[in-house]
């Protein structure tokens, strides 16, 4: 019989065996979750269906693409194995890698293929010309795409790596089958992550779990090409709409990551000591001044011309972001740190040459027409555009009518033809990212087909004659040469002014690595000590 | 008693048709267009009109009313523009935080305002009664987003006792639940406790000098029992008035405190809905509000009923 001191004992020993038991238990089933701030609460699953940024993160999390860009811009096979054009240039033929699956299990094919292309051209600018080249395009067999072309073009590829909105993911062809003007309504991938949708709450949270059976490429990872490794389990995004919360939150240890974060809080950051910042584009993204050619005065080249002297890049980026290590001047159009980035024919734009631009202004007869500028009032990045540029036009006499409104409104407002004075609007300034602009195709501003362009409606045939050109050229020397010919021809019709290049880093706690500088926010290669 | 509570349930209902009228003229006649909003960057007229036509909002305002009113009456309350997913199954989702928040709250706000008030009172004039008066003034003056960022300050980056942001659903346990609900609780509770601190001491301050009072002493009640069987039960009326005021504009008044702390609840699901324009979602809600403040004042009024014998309906 135990005496009463060696029952505690013997009960103090087993508790301490069974305490020591569970912790290594759990702790060899301990997952890796990685929580992330993103930049705002995913609202939209089909990043087909949208072009909003959030969505199209969402989309690399969960789907793969057929081609992708590394770090320098050039174009690298992602699900495909392998391309091979006949001697005509006229077919071209992909095939995909071996082993791809779909996150419910099944193989992915060339007829997933075939009609996640078709779906996304559907819907996108870049792909819409990329299938006025298409004569046919099918599935040869289970693994074999086959485009066939009334003529020879490098589009194909280019167009199949775009890396921003609207990305072309593949989805199975089913589902893929939505028509684009639906959004689909299952969210089954082939990229490293899947979607958990008993764990989603629509604008709260979005949880992704790691798809163990994804096949990465063997090259090592190069911006948004090469091997995706899931190295963490789960990855939990969580928007804060306080961005100083977010960051008390990263600095307490509640989150891992923040993905964008303005430069006047940064030293809270960087002061506690429990996180540092990186960057996942190394050309950010671009303010842009866009007019309304449907209205005077901006109806004349001439006074667009005029702004083209009035404006200077510094002032914008300054009055937005304030520290110079978060912006650059860049008189390129299609983004400096990309391949096609020329200054030809910027000599002397963007200089505030105020004496200039009257002169054009006089020559254009401008006779005092107000503009109506929007000024988005609730999105911190864009706010201060609007009266930087109202300042510069009046500094050479224009009559500006600044309206502030929020983002909703000027959304709305932006998509009317009408006459200022009837709720129409003749300038706004917005941002794109560098990925949405780094060809002449991509450039949704540049598009000049009158009334299908995008909303400034812009019309000239010479900038869609370059354009089209630009998607037959064979050679990146041809393209870089046309892109230059394109900004000589947009500084006599311009479309929309560069207002330079801006980003805003993350924040990723110390014991956070590998956060990739791919152009957008990827998870993958992300590890957590 | 219950002829009662059915005629005012009852009562309920021009109530809420004079909110929804008011609500969705309001949500049409602002600038800015769902459709534009859901169509995205590179629509076309086309395409949002296009858009426009499937949510319904081209036809005419008073057609787009009833085919509202008589899903409402069916218990429908439409589909998010955004999130796609029915509004109830949203509302759902986000109303536990919100009550959460709004319940702890007020129980922090009782727990604190009433006793202050009431030594307040007992205690007029005294150095206790300023201290008590000055916290009310202060309470009434600081934003709750100043008073959030104070405590988070204090408790959770230096002292790490709390959480910074987040909420923890009640099914996952009740001691992070509650951890996570302390700190914008108590943000969130000052102006209250200021307000019904103050009620609380008016109101007893009136009832001290009564008759009945001043025989309960004499026969021989404590203090305690004076201030607590006598007193605060005859001086609970307005209380009680203003405890239900307090609850229903909190409900409604969470906004700022989900926002400071990250919490999922009906206030920043409004205030997106607001900034999308995601009508069915914003019709839902301020309906939703509109009847629990009306239950909230049917509440009170019933309460009163159990407070003073004299009051019958």
């Amino acid at each position: 019989m135990l005496t009463k001191q060696r029952k505690n004992k013997l009960f103090g020993a087993l508790t301490a065996i069974t305490l020591g038991l569970s912790s290594l238990a759990s702790g060899a089933m301990a997952e890796s979750v990685l929580r992330v701030v993103p930049h705002s609460g995913l609202k939209i699953l089909d990043p087909i269906w949208t072009t909003a940024y959030i969505s199209r993160n969402h989309g690399y999390m969960i789907y793969d693409t057929l081609f992708a860009l590394d770090t320098s811009g050039k174009i690298q096979p992602q699900m495909v194995d392998g391309v091979s054009r006949s001697s005509d240039g006229l077919t071209v033929t992909m095939t995909l890698r071996e082993g791809l699956k779909w996150h419910d299990g099944a193989d992915v094919t060339a007829d997933d293929a075939v009609a996640s292309i078709n779906r996304w051209a559907s819907k996108d600018a870049m792909g819409q010309k990329m299938m006025t080249f298409v004569d046919s395009l099918k599935a040869a067999d289970s693994k074999t795409i086959v485009f066939n072309l009334n003529s020879p073009t490098g589009l194909i590829e280019l167009a199949l790596a775009k890396p921003s909105s609207n990305v072309p993911f593949m989805m199975p062809a089913r589902i893929a089958a939505t028509p684009s003007s639906e959004q689909i309504s299952e969210y089954i991938g082939s990229g490293p992550f899947m979607m958990n949708m008993d764990e989603w709450e629509p604008g709260v949270k979005v949880v992704y779990e790691k798809f163990d059976d994804y096949v990465p490429r063997s090259e090592p990872t190069d911006g948004l090409a090469g091997a995706k490794i899931a190295k963490v389990d789960r990855v939990i995004w969580t928007p804060n709409r306080d961005i100083q919360q977010a960051i008390n939150a990263l600095n307490a240890g509640e989150v891992d990551l923040i993905e964008s974060v303005p430069p006047d809080v940064l030293p809270l950051v960087e002061d506690a000591g429990q996180a540092y910042t990186a960057r996942h584009s190394p050309s950010g993204l671009q303010y842009t001044f866009r007019f309304n050619v449907l209205h005077p005065p901006f109806d004349n080249p001439k006074v667009r011309q005029a702004l083209l002297y009035a404006f200077n890049q510094e002032d914008f980026l300054e009055a937005t972001m304030g520290n110079p290590d978060f912006y650059q001047t860049c008189k390129a159009m299609f983004v400096c740190g990309l391949p096609f980035e020329t200054d030809a024919h910027m000599d002397g734009l963007l200089e505030s040459n105020f004496a200039k631009a009257k002169e054009l202004l006089a020559e254009a007869g401008y006779d005092g027409t107000p503009v109506t500028l929007m000024h988005s009032t609730n999105l911190p990045v864009l706010t201060n555009l609007a009266p930087v540029a109202k300042e510069l036009m009046e500094a050479i006499g224009m009559n500006v009518d600044m309206q502030s409104m929020d983002w909703s409104t000027l959304v709305a407002r932006r998509s009317k033809q009408d006459a200022p004075a009837d709720g129409g609007w003749n300038a706004f300034a917005t941002a794109w990212d560098a990925g949405d602009l780094f060809n002449p195709l991509a450039m949704a501003f540049l598009n000049s087909s009158c009334d299908t362009a995008l909303f400034g409606w812009p019309c000239d045939e010479q900038i869609e004659k370059l354009r089209d050109d630009f998607a037959r050229a064979g050679s990146f020397e041809e393209q870089k040469a046309i892109v230059e010919a394109i900004q000589a021809r947009w500084v006599e019709y311009p479309t929309h002014i560069h207002l330079g290049q801006f980003y805003t880093p993350a924040a990723l706690r110390n014991n956070v690595k590998g956060y990739l500088m791919g152009g957008v926010p990827v998870f993958w290669n992300i590890e957590k000590n | 008693m219950l002829f009662y509570i059915l005629k005012r349930l009852l009562a309920t209902v021009p109530v809420l048709l004079v909110v929804g009228v008011f609500i969705f003229l309001l949500l049409r006649l602002t600038p800015g267009d769902p459709a534009a909003m859901i169509a995205g960057d590179y629509a076309t007229e086309d395409q949002i009109a296009a858009i426009k036509e499937n949510l319904g909002l081209d036809k005419p305002l008073i057609n787009q009313f009833f085919i509202w009113m008589s899903n409402i009456a069916n218990g429908d309350l439409g589909e998010s523009y955004f999130f796609k997913k029915q509004v109830t199954e949203l509302i759902i989702a986000r109303i536990e935080p919100t009550l959460s928040l709004s319940v702890v709250t007020i129980i922090f706000t009782i727990m604190i305002a009433i006793p202050m008030g009431i030594i307040s009172a007992y205690k007029q004039g005294s150095w206790i009664d300023r201290v008590v008066m000055g916290f009310s003034v202060i309470g009434f003056s600081i934003p709750v987003f100043v008073i959030g960022f104070g405590l988070i300050y204090v408790f959770s980056l230096n002292l790490g006792w709390f959480p910074v942001q987040g909420y923890q659903r009640l099914e996952m346990g009740v001691f992070q639940w509650i951890r996570h609900l302390i700190l914008p609780a108590l943000a969130l509770s000052v102006i209250f406790v200021a307000f019904i601190a103050r009620m609380t001491r008016t109101s007893v301050l009136e009832v001290l000098g009564e008759d009945y009072v001043r025989t309960a002493r004499a026969k021989g009640q404590t203090e305690t029992k004076v201030l607590v069987n006598h007193a605060l039960r005859n001086a609970a009326v307005p209380i009680i008035t203003v405890i239900g005021f307090a609850f229903a504009i909190l409900i409604g008044g969470v906004v700022v405190t989900e926002s400071v702390f990250n919490i999922p609840g009906l206030g920043l699901l409004t205030v997106d809905a607001v900034l999308n324009r995601d009508f069915p979602t914003i019709q839902a809600v301020v309906l939703l509000f509109s009847f629990v403040y009306v239950l909230i004042n049917l509440v009170i009024d019933i309460c009163y009923t159990f407070l003073d014998p004299r009051i019958r309906y």
